[in-house]
């Protein structure tokens, strides 16, 4: 082809042409995501229930640690949900506005999964990566320290750690940094040994491209489709697992709540025709998780073409 | 006489294969995937390497490339010896030693745009070169290799897999090595496009004056584009010489097996020839037969195979054949 | 005709689009022949054979007519194609592995073709089994045969494979680059044994690959598939010494011959089709160095030229043979 009289005719012409734009893989997935409706619909939820979680407080009438006396005892007939009181989700046995402790429930849950999230993608991620990439007995060594770490039962080791050290939003996160990112370098760590063995590696290390250059370049970004996915996935698990500490009692401590803590007091009072306490902070929660599950789906779809 | 670009002397390269259901500190065993390997390459020569799979030729290739370590042996490259060298060294000699792939769509990072691929060996090499004038070098590559230079931010997703050929093509070159390997470079391209990918690499050779190592399994292509063939078998050297005596007149039992086994796309030329049928199957490479590893399939085999590895014997003008009864037969003659 | 094939065509949806697999195939095959269809990636040669035995992939849909000894394959059920399958037709893959499941020892897999369709023992089957191994040349089947398909080397595997689709005594043998993934000795062995099987049984077999050297040694008539499309059919030798088509000649000449010191070799220009992007016209056309203005437009019919060869191409034979 390459002395071919039309080729160079067309090369000529590509001296005016534009630089055509390639379309990424990135944008490839984006496309097959816009196009998965609950997918879409469940972003667009979260986003909603974002914005609630960020700017909810300033629709409160009430502020969150406000007691209202008159109403403790009372709560079923005078603390039910209404415009008119200025309670909109009802009030809790304390009398406090439940609306103003949902918007800080959801901020805290959210919060709480979105860190350990991120703990796992960063930590996790290149945890695995450089134990993967590395191999031999580097990965050995890391490796068995995730498995010595991960067959240690923490919620027992994080309920010990809240006793111990006293409850605080500060714990709870450090605790559940600790593990979040486990099982992120394990399958980082897998994923890493398949794209090693790729050409496009072996080209790059044959060019004398720096590790930790390869790495970053070449493997991560190969592995951000799987842990992308992954972390949507480990999102609700997290909320799930700080609401299963704060159900236990542990956890947040008062005047702060999360959805865990709420439904836990809601679950306490179900008996005494006070419904909204434990409903509102119920739907909240499913309607998180749902999401995140639906997200997780659909990226997962979109990241990973294959199973179309 | 010039100085060969590239001398191999005594190479092996072992793997070390976990026997099965052993202690994790036993001993491995060793699959020596090339063994005592020696041939020179001269500047500006073409060597093919042929063999079939288990032969080591990737292997060869990677020792050479060095993304696989030796186990003993020297790489003489321009005097240095690549084999025995520290990573730090080894890494600045990469620039001149550049490798093409079989898979090409493999060999490209599928998040990089085929400009941030081809510059990357620039970018390692030279990271003082500007933006400017890296885009500039890329593009006029991409011109030379026949890519469309505003397809620079393109994905390599986006190209077929001969266009993806020629981006690793234009990716090894962008340094100017002296040295390029290709391992079985158009093996995974249709027929149409790998006399394309051929004709590019024959041409770039001749103007750039590259030393190459052309590994195929295809002897027809090999023959085509090496100066000089080597022939290997179970990780061992079993004949060499200029390509058209070694297509004529070869010597070694295992490359007239070879090129007899070859097709011919000539219906009334194939219907003359007789395929001289291998017998058996190929060794494991863990266990090699003693002397010849050829010679449990070998027609001339005789019970003094068994003894010692035959030596490679000189037959004049390059030509080297490791078998004591050799003699030429040409298989071709028909034409 | 064994079989014959009118206006095969295959489309698949996909997300794309619909792409045209095969547009408007027709070709016969008799009984003992063995017919080459040769192609690159993209030609449709694959999926001509999967529409007449059934195997298109779901989104795949064919139109046309199949006929196997005067019966439309397309339109028979599945459970009756089940018969056809292995009992008239048989057909071996570039892959073995992919039919031979590697839980099941090869007699167990063997032995079930042969209980299920012929209605024999299992003592009988295993023992037919054996044989056939024998036939195809597999060392000390009567024990091997015992083995899990894994401890076979490939070419073994594609042995198997063979021995397996004939041991129904199939009239037609399909073969889908049955040597595509073997080392060259091992390819001469097969096509070998290929070859012998048809002289034994009398066996008619299509040969589906890329490799224009097998064809030459094997073929008694020869396809050549572009874009989906026939663009030239005749017999092998005449067409290898003549080739009447730009497609046929271009590729004839691409490939580098053993026995000949070409300087450089002639090349068909651009890449092999995007089967989603079509021409109208003659699907060669945007490659093709004898390319006239019509070429794009209208899709040149395949006429009969001479003597038992077909081409499709709007430029007159004589002026690509000369």
């Amino acid at each position: 082809m390459y002395p071919n009289k039309a080729t160079v005719e067309v090369l000529e012409q590509a001296g005016h042409m534009a630089e055509v734009r390639g379309r990424s893989l990135w944008a490839d997935a984006r496309s097959r995501f816009l196009k998965n409706k609950a997918a879409v619909a469940s972003m667009i939820v979260l986003l909603l229930v974002a914005l609630f979680a960020l700017f909810g407080q300033v629709f409160a009438q009430w502020e969150r640690d406000f007691i209202d006396f008159s109403l403790i005892g009372s709560n079923a007939r005078q603390g039910v949900p209404s415009f008119e009181t200025g309670h909109y989700f009802g009030t809790d046995a304390s009398g406090r506005d439940l609306y103003a402790r949902t918007v800080q429930g959801t901020q805290i849950s959210l919060m709480v999964g979105l860190v350990g999230a991120m703990v796992a993608v960063i930590v996790g991620t290149l945890y695995g990566a450089t134990a993967g990439y590395i191999g031999g007995r580097t990965d050995n060594l890391m490796m068995r320290t995730v498995d010595i770490l991960m067959s240690i039962p923490f919620m027992f080791v994080l309920i010990l750690m809240l006793v111990i050290f006293g409850r605080s939003i500060f714990m709870l996160f450090l605790g559940i940094g600790l593990i979040s990112w486990l099982d992120m370098a394990r399958i980082a760590r897998g994923q890493t040994l398949t794209i090693k063995n790729k050409e496009f590696v072996e080209v790059a290390y044959a060019t004398g491209v720096h590790p930790a250059k390869i790495i970053l370049r070449h493997i991560v970004p190969n592995l951000l489709g799987i842990v992308i996915v992954y972390a949507t996935l480990l999102v609700p698990s997290m909320i799930i697992f700080e609401s299963f500490i704060s159900f236990l009692g542990l956890g947040v401590q008062e005047p702060n709540t999360s959805l865990g803590a709420l439904i836990s007091e809601g679950a306490a009072n179900v008996n005494n025709q006070v419904p909204w306490q434990l409903g509102f902070p119920l739907v909240f929660f499913v309607i998180i998780i749902f999401a995140f599950f639906f997200v997780g789906d659909g990226l997962r779809d979109a990241l990973d073409p294959k199973d179309r | 006489m010039t100085e060969p670009i590239l001398s191999v002397r005594d190479l092996s390269v072992t793997f070390d294969v976990p026997k099965k259901g052993a202690w994790p500190w036993t001993a491995p065993m060793k699959l020596h995937a090339v063994a005592e390997m020696n041939f020179d390459l001269m500047p500006g020569e073409c060597l093919g390497v042929v063999g079939e799979s288990g032969s080591g030729k990737s292997t060869l290739a990677r020792a050479i490339v060095g993304t696989v370590p030796s186990s003993n042996g020297n790489i003489i490259f321009e005097g240095a010896d690549l084999a025995n060298m520290n990573p730090r060294e080894r890494r600045v000699h990469r620039r001149d030693v550049q490798m093409i792939f079989q898979d090409p769509l493999a060999a490209l990072n599928p998040r990089m745009t085929v400009g941030e691929i081809i510059a990357e060996p620039l970018v390692t090499h030279d990271p003082s070169v500007s933006r400017a004038e890296r885009k500039k070098r890329v593009q006029e590559l991409m011109a030379r290799v026949g890519l469309l230079p505003n397809l620079i931010n393109r994905y390599p997703h986006e190209f077929s897999g001969g266009q993806c050929q020629r981006i690793g093509i234009a990716r090894a070159l962008i340094m100017k090595p002296k040295l390029l390997i290709c391992d079985e470079p158009v093996s995974a391209l249709d027929v149409s496009v790998q006399a394309q990918v051929v004709n590019l690499l024959m041409e770039l050779q001749k103007d750039m004056g590259l030393s190459m190592i052309f590994i195929a399994h295809d002897l027809s292509v090999v023959k085509h584009i090496s100066d000089r063939i080597f022939v290997m078998y179970l990780g061992r050297g079993m004949e060499t010489a200029d390509a058209r005596t070694l297509t004529r007149r070869p010597e070694h039992p295992y490359t007239q097996a070879l090129i007899s086994s070859v097709p011919i796309p000539d219906p009334k030329l194939e219907k003359l020839r007789k395929p001289a049928l291998l017998e058996g199957e190929l060794p494991s490479p863990l266990s090699p037969p003693s002397g010849c590893v050829f010679r449990t399939r070998c027609p001339k085999a005789r019970p003094d195979c068994a003894v010692g590895r035959p030596p490679m014997l000189d037959l004049g003008n390059g030509h080297f054949a490791a078998c004591p009864y050799h003699e030429p037969v040409d298989l071709l003659a028909a034409s | 005709m064994l079989l014959e094939i009118e206006n095969l065509r295959v489309a698949f949806q996909t997300g794309d689009g619909e792409v045209n697999a095969v547009n408007g195939v027709s070709f016969g095959i008799d009984r003992g022949e063995t017919l080459a269809i040769v192609g690159e990636s993209g030609s449709g040669k694959s999926q001509t054979a999967f529409a007449a035995m059934g195997l298109l992939a779901k989104n795949g849909a064919a139109t046309g007519k199949a006929l196997y000894k005067g019966q439309n394959l397309l339109t028979l059920k599945q459970k009756q194609l089940n018969k056809f399958r292995s009992e008239e037709i048989a057909m071996i893959f570039q892959d073995p592995m992919t039919s031979l499941n590697p839980y099941i020892r090869i007699s167990e897999q063997m032995a079930e073709v042969l209980t299920l369709h012929k209605g024999v023992s299992k003592k009988h089957a295993i023992a037919e089994s054996v044989r056939m191994l024998d036939a195809v040349r597999i060392p000390d089947a009567a024990n091997r045969i015992r083995s899990y398909p894994h401890e076979f080397s490939g070419g073994m595997r594609q042995r198997i494979m063979i021995a397996m689709s004939l041991l129904c005594q199939p009239s037609l043998l399909i073969a889908d680059e049955p040597t595509t993934a073997l080392d060259v000795t091992v390819q001469a062995q097969i096509m070998d044994l290929l070859g012998d099987i048809r002289r034994d049984f009398g066996t008619a077999i299509i040969l589906i690959t890329h490799d224009l050297g097998v064809v030459a040694g094997f073929c008694d008539r020869t396809l050549v598939m572009y874009g989906g499309q026939i663009m030239e059919d005749g017999p092998t030798e005449a067409m290898f010494a003549d080739p009447s088509h730009p497609y046929t000649k271009g590729l004839l000449q691409a490939v580098p011959r053993l026995d000949r010191d070409d300087d450089s070799l002639a090349t068909i220009a651009g890449e092999p089709p995007d089967m989603s992007r079509l021409p109208q016209g003659c699907p060669f056309s945007p490659r093709c160095a004898w390319v006239q203005n019509t070429c794009p437009h209208i899709r040149p019919d395949l006429v009969n030229w001479a003597d038992d060869r077909r081409r499709a191409c709007h430029v007159p034979a004589k002026e690509v043979m000369a």
